[in-house]
């Protein structure tokens, strides 16, 4: 069987949510029916068939072509197969997914992994705003899975961050881990200013520092913790270049002390 | 009894009665591989029998850094008990007293299995609400701060149902320091068979048993095999043999305590009747206790 391609041959009017399209939701339609499949925008009705060429049959496979930032809500609630994109996408890319592989092949826009339980999401370009956190009135952002993002991310990247594991490998913006509840977040190369704002619990791993530190972080010392090691072995088969900011004694602060303060941000030394 | 000799050394035609048994495994690592095995060594210490230690440890065997989750030295050792919540407990008693207070030392997970018991998980409360979860590739660590900086130890361990304990190879031989030789060279065999723990000191107990006692104890010295008492009681062993030692196996799976014994056998007839043993039994109970039966004619090399 071949996989699902959707091939863009007319760039949408306005903001397409694409959360149908997901294996789940395709599973037993032919291309067909996949094609009068009506995606909410604007005022028009539009469907699939209107925006994308289809051909392949594997559902479990999907692969959209020509992507544009128009394109919301990609991969939202999958729970498994794989959905790979070629171009940029819009906003929540791999919302509230509970399982599978989504591939992005470009950038994202904001949340992307919002909220996202379980799974893998990989974008290759830079990631927009608030990268798995919670939509305004959610109490939790991301709850599982693993996030990794190949270029920079945006502002508040893990922002309530519950569970599961982000990684970035390029620059990441302010507030990254912002109100963090636990999990752990990898930033390969520099961070924006105040990491950890009102984290409460979990792991944030600065490989290059950061603008500016809180004063509300408490400096607990130089250490080569074992867990570190366990950390940098499983990251490092998802990014051999995160993998790296492990290598070296880390300086471990505790915080935020604002808030429980049993959070921790460590510090590449060397 | 004797049904064959090979190379010199009387076999006897009889079988080995093993049991079902519970039983666990935990890695522990830690900086150098002596302090990974000061660990093992202390966990398993006081675990020759269920009898009277409530469960029978060992270490199964020493792992390259390349073998561990966290890339240092270590060592697997296997708990066997016969019911699981008295091995919960003395997983639980045996890792809290003698790896979480080791030097360096971490613990995880040593067996796969659908059941488990609880291992960091009953553990972190050492923490006092400092303790820190972490929770990638599927298993979840406790990060728990001690002296020298953390004690990680993963949350679960597997737990097998269908283990099998009782396992024995008894070598009887002309004098002690000759019967010590045969066992000392099965016992180096028995270590390099995987799943398998010999659980008494060294891999070697002189003290075999039969069930029951004139007085009021379950267990009471096997006297059918001690030299000193041949004229007096119905002994089992011929003239020329003055000394017996028996080595005891436990194992994950039959197959694998099958190995061992054959490891074992194949040893001791490797060094042959003039520097080891002149025989070789096994312990049963008339086959009628335990489902697993080791028929040494099965086992010859």
């Amino acid at each position: 069987m071949k996989p699902l391609v959707l091939v863009m041959h007319t760039s949408p009017q306005q903001r397409l949510d694409l959360s149908p399209l997901v294996p789940l939701r395709l599973a037993g339609k032919t291309v067909a029916e996949i094609g009068k499949l009506e995606l909410q925008t604007g005022r028009e009705r539009v469907t699939v068939g209107d925006i994308f060429r289809l051909s392949g049959n594997d559902t479990t496979r999907v692969r959209i072509e020509g992507a544009t930032d128009r394109l919301d809500q990609i991969g939202q609630e999958m729970s498994g197969g794989e959905i790979v994109v070629e171009g940029d996408v819009g906003n929540q890319a791999g919302r509230l997914m509970r399982g599978g592989r989504l591939i992005i092949k470009g950038n994202a826009g904001h949340w992307a992994a919002s909220g996202m339980r379980d799974g893998y999401v990989e974008i290759t370009g830079a990631s927009g705003d608030r990268l798995g956190g919670p939509l305004a009135g959610e109490t939790a952002g991301m709850r599982g899975g693993m996030v990794v993002v190949r270029g920079d991310a945006g502002d508040r990247t893990g922002d309530r961050l519950r569970r599961g594991i982000i990684i970035v490998e390029g620059r990441a913006g302010a507030y990254a881990g912002s109100r963090m509840i636990a999990g752990t977040l990898v930033l390969h190369r520099r961070a924006g200013q105040l990491p950890g704002y009102l984290m409460r619990r979990g792991t944030i791993v600065l490989g290059d520092g950061c603008d500016e530190l809180l004063p509300t972080f408490v400096d607990c010392g130089v250490h080569d913790l074992v867990a570190m090691r366990l950390l940098a072995a499983f990251v490092k088969a998802q990014s051999a270049a995160a993998a790296a900011a492990f290598r070296v004694p880390l300086r471990r602060f505790a915080g935020d002390m604002s808030v429980l303060g049993k959070g921790e941000i460590f510090c590449a030394t060397g | 009894m004797h049904s064959l000799t090979i190379k010199g050394i009387r076999i006897d035609d009889t079988f080995a009665e093993a049991f079902t048994m519970r039983a666990t495994g935990v890695v522990i690592t830690a900086d150098t591989v002596s302090w990974a095995r000061q660990a093992a060594v202390s966990m398993t210490g006081f675990a020759t029998s269920v009898i009277g230690c409530g469960c029978e440890a060992g270490i199964d065997s020493e792992l390259d850094p390349r073998q561990t989750p966290d890339g240092r030295p270590g060592v697997r050792v296997l708990l066997f008990a016969v019911s699981t919540s008295e091995l919960q407990k003395q997983l639980q008693n045996r890792v809290g007293q003698c790896v979480l207070t080791t030097p360096s030392a971490a613990c995880y997970g040593g067996l796969d299995g659908e059941d488990v018991l609880k291992l960091g998980n009953a553990l972190r409360f050492f923490g006092d609400g400092w303790q820190i979860s972490k929770r990638f590739g599927g298993k979840r660590y406790w990060r728990v701060p001690v002296m020298d900086g953390e004690f990680v130890c993963e949350a679960l361990t597997g737990l097998t149902k269908t283990a099998v304990g009782g396992g024995n190879l008894l070598i009887m031989g002309r004098n002690g320091e000759l019967t010590r030789a045969a066992a000392e060279a099965a016992v180096k065999a028995i270590s390099a068979v995987a799943d398998v723990i010999a659980p008494f000191p060294g891999g070697i107990v002189r003290s075999g048993s039969k069930v029951g006692s004139k007085y009021k104890a379950s267990a009471s010295t096997s006297e059918a095999y001690c030299p000193t008492l041949k004229g007096a009681v119905k002994s089992a062993l011929d003239a020329d043999i003055e000394s017996v030692l028996e080595i005891v196996i436990d194992g994950l799976t039959a197959p694998a305590v099958a190995a061992a014994m054959r490891a074992g056998l194949a040893a001791i007839v490797k060094l042959g009747p003039k520097r080891g043993a002149l025989r070789v039994g096994a312990g049963n109970y008339g086959g009628k206790l335990g489902p697993h039966h080791f028929h040494l004619r099965n086992l010859l090399p």
